[in-house]
């Protein structure tokens, strides 16, 4: 008696969360930590939601991460930034198509002291290089993020084996952005991050940007629709509209006007579209 | 009509009623811990509405043949029988036991009883009524909502007697019920006994006071080192006793065998 | 010095102000982690109970075995409830990842043992007390495990505060199985993480004053509880 009861109160649960109770039209998104926690999709998601009707709930994780999620067919869309990861996926058939969003770009940030001399440098690799020769602490976030990718892609155009140096002076947080840049700063350590998360990230101490500019610095974000050919119950309509509507003038132009202290975040760039 | 027979191999006796047949047979009951008897060829019957009281000095075995009667300790060897046959759960359900620290629910008094008469069988109906009753007998009723464990010790003793006794079994163990009870406190709990024996209870009670084996007892028997040392009717044998371990405690004197004297000098 | 009176000034300015958003991620928090426990209780108890009271072959590795499983590491509880709940896992068709559902799993699998494990250790202690009593009484086995744990409802209350406090403290595996998704699987823990990530220490802390008050308070009629039963000799 007490063990059916239990169950029951089991299956009360369940069914309270169920898709056949829930009223809300929704879906999810697998996103990065990055356009979460610049404020991005917390300014544009409820300009779609009003216009269409559909929640968007996002779970904002490293972007290896919110691949290997989608992957699983644990969410409709996919907005990320590591654009080799994404065309991989599409070609794996987990995703419909891959469609430029926007841009920004990754910037090296540092303590004012400078220790390894690269502020003003435009050019990252020699940057980079001249960083490892110093051996000044470098704090990456070692999570096979976007970010991430793009770092391991400098220093390798940079002739540096990080892996070798890994817990000298190259230190890998394992975790996301926003904790890699806390421990960074507490550490003194030099940090690659997109531009957005730095802008609105709230604990930089004294830190500066010191060298930014360099067109291989360049970070561009993707769009995905998960594909429904892999797992059906994908929500492909709602999904669509929200990714048209990404990528037409009005979403873009959401993208375009958000804006911290002045400076714009993110740059849109989708592809025109009929 | 009772007859204390002597087994001359062992030195053992069996209380005896040639009347009816025993409620309770202990045969050849032994128990061995760890290599040591802690309890050898002990013999004895109970019968229907006759008070029992196992005396011996400390250490002899008192609680422990208790125990093994019940059924609280398993014996290692011999055969403990009920009306004849081998102990089953309902002939639990006919007997009853009272501790010396009496073990109280964390509960109040009245569900304490309930507590008792559900474990016992009692349809739910009647629980309430019957522990109604034993409360009564105890004078206890102006306690009913009371914590039990807030009760004085007396109170706690007669709580656990009415609880033994409300499950109405036919033989009841004691032991040491009034330890480290005062005289009045004793006297309460004395005259509860006394009443069920009335109401036709068997009564099967350590205790270590001769005053109260006298007061309390038709029969007694003597451990003495986890053997019957003597048995027989109360009266008689505390007046008279006819085995050297218990003239030598009824007279106060620490009693150790020569054997075992003898033994230690070498 | 000042940073740390910085912090207790923006905690405290957060629960005067109360705004709907935190009253949500409390709301959420509290009721994640009181079902959770709810249910935890509903098996640990009797589970714990079970082990402690009887005698059956196996029960020593049963009790270590509780023993061990209070130190599950929530991300591995979180990872094991996301695999189970993922699309792609065997509980996938119930769509219950990103749920509170999924949260309160998650924290149901993390509590249990706990319980269990304490449950276990407070009856066994009781039925050794009682155990002379119940055998003379001829108490069955399901009177015998009830009896235990209603006799020891004021220490397994504890019990279960240590489950609540592990449970509304927990953030590794609610992250995973929820996804800390805004306004439906955000709580308190979740905030303090992301606040955290955006650099906003101060705000990451006065969410973890907050959270340490309702715990505070929790625990306080509990133990308030607790002391009226201690009169009562009940504990």
């Amino acid at each position: 008696m007490y063990v059916r009861a239990l169950c029951a109160a089991l299956l009360a649960l369940i069914l309270m969360d169920a898709p056949s109770v829930a009223k809300e039209r929704y879906i999810i998104v697998q996103s990065t930590t990055s356009t979460q926690n610049s404020g991005l999709l917390d300014h544009i998601l409820p300009l779609f939601t009003k216009k269409s009707g559909i929640a968007v709930r996002v779970v904002a994780v490293g972007t290896g991460q919110a691949i290997k999620n989608a992957r699983r067919g644990d969410g409709d869309v996919l907005l990320v930034h590591a654009k080799a990861a994404e065309e991989k996926f599409v070609a794996d058939g987990f995703g419909v198509k891959r469609f430029d969003v926007m841009y920004n770009d990754f910037v090296l940030v540092g303590p004012p002291s400078d220790p390894a001399g690269v502020r003003g440098m435009r050019d990252a690799v020699k940057a980079l290089a001249k960083i490892a020769k110093t051996k000044t602490p470098f704090i990456s976030r070692g999570d096979d993020s976007g970010t991430h990718k793009a770092e391991l892609r400098l220093w390798r155009k940079a002739g540096v084996d990080v892996a070798a140096a890994s817990g000298g002076w190259y230190r890998e947080t394992g975790s996301g952005m926003g904790a890699t840049l806390n421990i960074g700063v507490a550490m003194s350590g030099y940090i690659l991050t997109d531009r957005a998360t730095w802008i609105s990230f709230g604990n930089k101490r004294d830190y500066k940007i010191l060298v930014a500019g360099d067109p291989r610095m360049f970070n561009q974000y993707g769009v995905i629709l998960v594909s429904a050919k892999k797992h059906p119950h994908v929500k492909s309509a709602m999904g669509r509209q929200f990714i048209d509507w990404l990528l037409s003038a009005e979403g873009q132009a959401a993208i375009g006007a958000y804006k911290i202290g002045g400076r714009q975040l993110f740059f849109p760039n989708a592809a025109p579209r009929k | 009509m009772f007859s204390g027979s002597a087994r001359s191999k062992t030195g053992a006796f069996a209380v005896s009623q040639s009347l009816d047949p025993p409620l309770l047979a202990a045969r050849d009951l032994a128990l061995t811990v760890r290599g040591e008897p802690l309890l050898r060829n002990v013999d004895l019957d109970i019968h229907a509405a006759r008070r029992l009281m196992i005396l011996g000095a400390n250490g002899a075995g008192k609680s422990l043949l208790l125990r093994c009667l019940h059924g609280l300790t398993r014996r290692t060897g011999g055969g403990v029988y009920w009306r004849g046959r081998p102990m089953d759960r309902a002939a639990r359900r006919a007997q009853a036991m009272v501790f010396q620290r009496p073990v109280m629910l964390r509960r109040s008094v009245l569900s304490n009883l309930l507590f008792a008469l559900g474990a016992a069988g009692v349809r739910k109906s009647e629980r309430r009524a019957r522990a109604q009753e034993a409360l009564e007998q105890a004078r206890l009723e102006h306690l009913a909502r009371r914590p039990a464990r807030l009760l004085s010790g007396g109170e706690q003793q007669r709580l656990a007697l009415a609880r033994a006794l409300a499950c109405r079994p036919e033989i009841l163990f004691l032991d040491e019920p009034t330890a480290s009870l005062d005289p009045a406190a004793t006297l309460a709990v004395e005259q509860l006994i006394s009443a069920a024996h009335s109401d036709g209870v068997a009564i099967v009670m350590v205790t270590h006071e001769a005053g109260q084996a006298r007061r309390l007892g038709d029969d007694i028997v003597f451990l003495h080192r986890g053997a019957v040392a003597e048995a027989g009717r109360a009266a008689h044998c505390l007046s008279a006793p006819s085995s050297a371990p218990l003239q030598a405690w009824l007279e106060g004197r620490l009693y150790l065998e020569e054997t075992r004297l003898s033994a230690e000098k070498r | 010095m000042s940073e740390i009176g910085a912090i207790f000034r923006a905690a405290f300015e957060l629960i005067l102000r109360w705004d709907s958003n935190l009253g949500e991620i409390v709301t959420l928090s509290l009721y994640v982690t009181f079902f959770a426990v709810a249910l935890a209780c509903c098996i640990g108890l009797p589970l714990g109970a079970a082990v402690g009271v009887f005698r059956f072959p196996g029960r020593t590795a049963a009790t270590v075995l509780l023993n061990t499983l209070m130190g599950l590491p929530p991300v591995v509880v979180g990872l094991g409830v996301y695999l189970m709940l993922s699309a792609s896992g065997p509980l996938g068709p119930l769509r219950l990842l990103y749920t509170p559902t999924a949260m309160i799993i998650a924290q149901l699998v993390l509590v249990t043992p706990i319980i269990a494990a304490l449950a276990r250790q407070i009856t066994e202690d009781l039925n050794r007390e009682y155990a002379d009593q119940f055998t003379s009484l001829g108490v069955g086995p399901f009177r015998k495990l009830w009896a235990v744990l209603w006799d020891g409802r004021y220490s397994l209350l504890t019990v279960a505060l240590a489950g609540f406090g592990r449970a509304v403290a927990e953030v590794g595996a609610v992250m995973i199985v929820g996804g800390n998704i805004n306004h439906v699987t955000r709580v308190m823990t979740t905030s303090i993480a992301l606040e955290t990530s955006k650099g906003n220490l101060n705000l990451a802390l006065a969410l973890g004053v907050v959270l340490l008050a309702i715990a505070m308070a929790v625990n306080a009629v509990a133990m308030a509880v607790r002391a009226s039963a201690m009169r009562a000799a009940y504990v």
